[in-house]
């Protein structure tokens, strides 16, 4: 009935999972509660579940992924804190194989359901306003995308209470992750998670390209778009090259877990091998995928506060199209030591060595750009300077490794494990933290407090270097990833300021908790009345803050780049336009939430082998699918009085400001 | 309002430019062939993983002695003929003619039947000999690419099936011609993809 599933699958032995368990339920019947006694279950659903407007969907997947940011930070915290207890012979407070699932789990959230979600909630949230366009191409396929996404989160989460994680680290190589050798539940449950937020990501993938490919503003020609957009293009052009592959990859691993097929087992000629070179043909520009985008906010970052254009637009798009191609050809560099031999190496260490080009451009240009402009020092400028100390040296230490021979004695060790942190901390985390800090004011109305978002940039800041810097040195001494226990009184010393480091960044998770907590009860005082609180020099600034849903009433011809800097020098910014049309909106659907429940419900029947649940929730899904596929009425016009309405009141506003 | 008539006008062009969003359908039909894009390099992985598996039969048999090349070019046939009518159901559409397209499209899926019967006939015959999927790495990498093309023909047929139904419902709108021009796509991408499994995994199996 409940296929692989019983009571023992919830580990009550645990005591550190069921206080965990007890918390997180604790924590919901009183969000729950408090959703009843505010009478807020009917706008949750109205405005937020069922909302198909880019930005609130946009909103959505930021929420999750800071939801996921504490969940993946306090795996970081277990880690660190064992690998300090256990470094001198101990044992520490974590058994092997919990510890193993936390630095599972921490990778997938920290890759999948922290940094994916907050770039493709920063990319929903700012591209379809960036190019003047009303909401993305698919609205309802959209909602769906980011359900999904929240789905595959889910099953990571269930995964703590029901059953377990996989211990397989997160790429779950075979034959390890084979049914021979994790024939628990734990691989089936990262398999399943990954399907269904990688499904929602494809979608969002096609969906952004399509958008930024038709729905421009007139006069918007390609080389006239923000560098912002421009980098989600790439990026997610990168998602729909590269996600294809890990689905495949996935499921041929399923496919030997549960049908006992040969793709990568040991015997009956598998070839694990075979499932490396896939995972990684989608891994390495999975990396791009993430730092691209981010590299597109320090540009509208750096060109706002430097209070100039940005230095070098042309080679800042060559450079990102360099990046997105070349992101193709260096998927071996992350297995030098599996024996391809000399010669593939040296291909692959040169073409990886070939991207710290098109990037060192990148570098370059950021600097040139704040060379004698006016810097002004806000938090999200404070975030981009933060990068620009720190991505390069995470970027010094990849070229290191891109050398084949080098590797050979870096693989696999902590030193690995830095530069990677190095380059995603230092260029994705700063990154979104500076998109936060620069957008928020666009989504809410109100911008963040400053000196809170400064001390967070500073906690991260100082907190990466003392964390990692120790391990950059234990790793060049030898030690290696992944260690439960060991015993070396000279590695001890690097564990403990190791773990001071997470505490500082700690400090900073919290600033940014608090910052986001101030700045709500301060709303008034930061209140954004102009749409411009930066003035910044793209369209997105063009609209009230909040943007009103449905973004633009009317469309300036685009003349040149940086559209509304060009507007305001002309004089043709915040002018009423002359007559209002009524404008053309989807409606809202809960067909995307419903879909994604019994993605969720699917996903979980086939962790457990509950194949009676599994037809029954995919059969339920293409009936949900099909029936709305029936829905005629699925689209409406927004009065031109109400958007007059709207409008006059923004203007209202403007003019009180001035 | 009266505030909204002031100011400059030349220079703004009005709202009208969002009634783009009543889809002309162009935008649905780019979106839909990116997404098959992405489904062709899933396809792509599968064949790599084909090619690479295709030695790997651990003793057990090889292409040369399972496959059964006259059976597979009638399969073959079928596929090839269904994208043909497909062709004739889109001029139908195009002509306004919404009994004909109806018609086309039965053919169409009656020879996408006939497909996977044969398909599903030759798996079966293989699992039975116990030659299945789990034989060998060789199988595997067989049966998965294989059936992963009959899975997208199977799912093919079921939007056919609700495609005839918004035919009968609501006829040749912008919205079903649309549609229809989405499922053409998605039919003519399989033939395609068929094509290259006939020749890598058939034709080349045997050689």
């Amino acid at each position: 009935m409940f296929g692989k599933l019983t009571l023992n699958a919830i580990p009550l032995d645990v005591p550190i999972i069921m206080v965990t368990l007890g918390v997180i339920a604790c924590a919901s019947i009183a969000i729950l509660a408090a959703l009843t006694y505010f009478r807020l279950w009917r706008p949750l659903w109205t405005n937020w579940i069922t909302s198909v407007d880019h930005k609130n969907i946009g909103i959505m997947y930021i929420f999750l992924a800071l939801v996921m940011l504490l969940r993946g930070f306090a795996d970081a915290l277990m880690m660190r804190s064992q690998q300090a207890l256990a470094s001198t012979g101990g044992t520490g407070y974590l058994p092997p194989e919990h510890y193993d699932q936390i630095f599972t789990a921490h990778g997938v959230i920290m890759i999948f359901f922290m940094a994916m979600p907050f770039i493709v909630g920063l990319m929903n949230l700012v591209v379809p306003l960036q190019i003047g366009a009303r909401d993305v191409a698919f609205p309802y396929l959209n909602s769906f995308s980011f359900w999904l996404t929240v789905a595959g989160a889910m099953l990571v989460n269930v995964s703590l209470g029901i059953g377990e994680f996989a211990r397989t680290g997160w790429l779950a190589y075979p034959p390890l992750s084979e049914a021979a050798y994790s024939p628990g539940v734990g691989v089936d449950y990262y398999i399943w998670a990954l399907q269904t937020s990688g499904l929602g990501t494809l979608l969002s993938g096609v969906n952004l390209i399509t958008t930024i490919l038709k729905m421009r503003a007139p006069g918007m020609t390609l080389m006239r778009m923000p560098v912002f957009t421009w980098t989600s293009l790439c990026a997610n052009m990168l998602i729909v090259a590269a996600f294809p592959v890990l689905t495949a990859t996935l499921a041929m691993l399923s496919l030997d877990r549960t049908l006992g097929m040969h793709f990568f087992t040991n015997d009956g000629g598998g070839n694990p091998m075979m499932y490396i070179n896939l995972i990684w043909i989608w891994g390495h520009p999975e990396v791009y995928i993430l730092v691209l985008p981010c590299f597109g906010i320090f540009s509208e970052v750096v060109a706002t506060f430097a209070g100039k254009r940005l230095f070098g637009y042309k080679s800042m798009v060559y450079a990102t199209v360099c990046i997105t191609i070349l992101s193709f050809t260096v998927w071996l560099h992350h297995f030098f030591t599996m024996g391809s031999g000399a010669d593939v190496n040296a291909v692959f260490g040169i073409s990886t060595m070939l991207i710290s080009i098109p990037t060192g451009v990148k570098i370059f240009n950021w600097l040139f750009t704040m060379y004698r402009g006016r810097v002004r020092m806000s938090a999200p400028m404070l975030w981009t300077m933060g990068f620009l100390v720190t991505f390069p040296v995470g970027g010094l230490t990849g070229v290191l490794l891109a050398i084949p021979a080098s590797d050979f004695v870096l693989h696999n060790s902590l030193f690995l494990v830095a530069h990677f942190h190095n380059v995603i901390i230092g260029g994705v985390v700063f990154g979104c933290m500076a998109g936060l800090n620069y957008w928020f004011p666009k989504a809410f109305g109100f911008k963040l407090d400053e000196r809170l978002g400064k001390l967070s940039a500073l906690c991260w800041f100082v907190g990466f270097f003392i964390t990692f810097v120790p391990l950059y040195a234990v790793g060049l001494m030898g030690m290696t990833r992944r260690l439960n226990h060991f015993n070396n009184p000279v590695w001890h010393v690097y564990m403990l300021v190791a773990m001071a480091g997470a505490v500082i960044i700690l400090c900073g998770i919290v600033a940014t908790l608090a910052q986001i907590a101030v700045s709500i009860r301060n709303r008034k005082a930061l209140a954004d009345l102009t749409g411009d609180p930066w003035g910044a020099r793209t369209l997105e600034w063009a609209v009230s803050s909040p943007a009103p849903f449905y973004n633009f009433a009317a469309m300036p011809p685009i003349t040149d780049r940086d559209a509304f800097w060009e507007m305001k020098l002309r004089g043709l910014a915040h002018r009423p336009p002359s007559q209002l049309h009524r404008i053309h909106m989807p409606r809202n659907t809960g067909t995307g939430f419903i879909l994604s429940v019994l993605a969720g419900v699917l996903g979980f029947a086939l962790v457990w082998n509950i194949w009676w649940l599994a037809g029954a929730s995919f059969a339920a899904a293409v009936a949900v699918a099909i029936t709305h596929s029936f829905d005629e009425n699925r689209d409406y016009y927004v009065p031109s009085e109400q958007v007059a309405s709207i409008e006059s009141a923004y203007f209202k506003q403007l003019t009180v400001q001035v | 309002m009266s505030v909204l008539t002031a100011g400059s006008q030349r220079d703004l062009v009005d709202a009208v430019s969002h009634d783009e969003h009543l889809d002309d359908g162009s935008k649905t039909t780019l979106g839909f062939w990116i997404y098959l894009m992405s489904d062709c390099i899933l396809f792509a992985a599968l064949f790599a993983t084909f090619v690479v598996m295709r030695g790997q039969t651990a003793g057990g048999p090889s292409g040369r002695d399972l496959f059964d090349l006259p059976y597979v070019a009638v399969e073959t046939g079928c596929l090839l003929v269904s994208s043909f009518t497909y062709g004739m159901a889109m001029i139908a559409a195009h002509r306004n003619r919404r009994a004909a397209t109806l018609g086309w499209l039965a053919l169409t899926m009656a020879m996408g039947l006939g497909f996977m019967g044969l398909e599903l006939h030759e798996f079966a015959k293989l699992i039975a000999d116990g030659s299945g999927p789990d034989r060998s790495g060789f199988l595997s990498a067989f049966f998965t690419l294989v059936g992963t093309h009959g899975l997208h023909v199977t799912s093919g047929m079921i939007w056919m099936g609700v495609m005839m139904a918004h035919l009968l419902r609501r006829g040749l709108t912008q919205a079903n011609l649309t549609r229809l021009a989405c499922l053409s796509l998605f039919w003519h991408f399989l033939d395609i993809v068929w094509i290259g499994v006939f020749t890598v995994v058939y034709l080349v199996g045997v050689a």
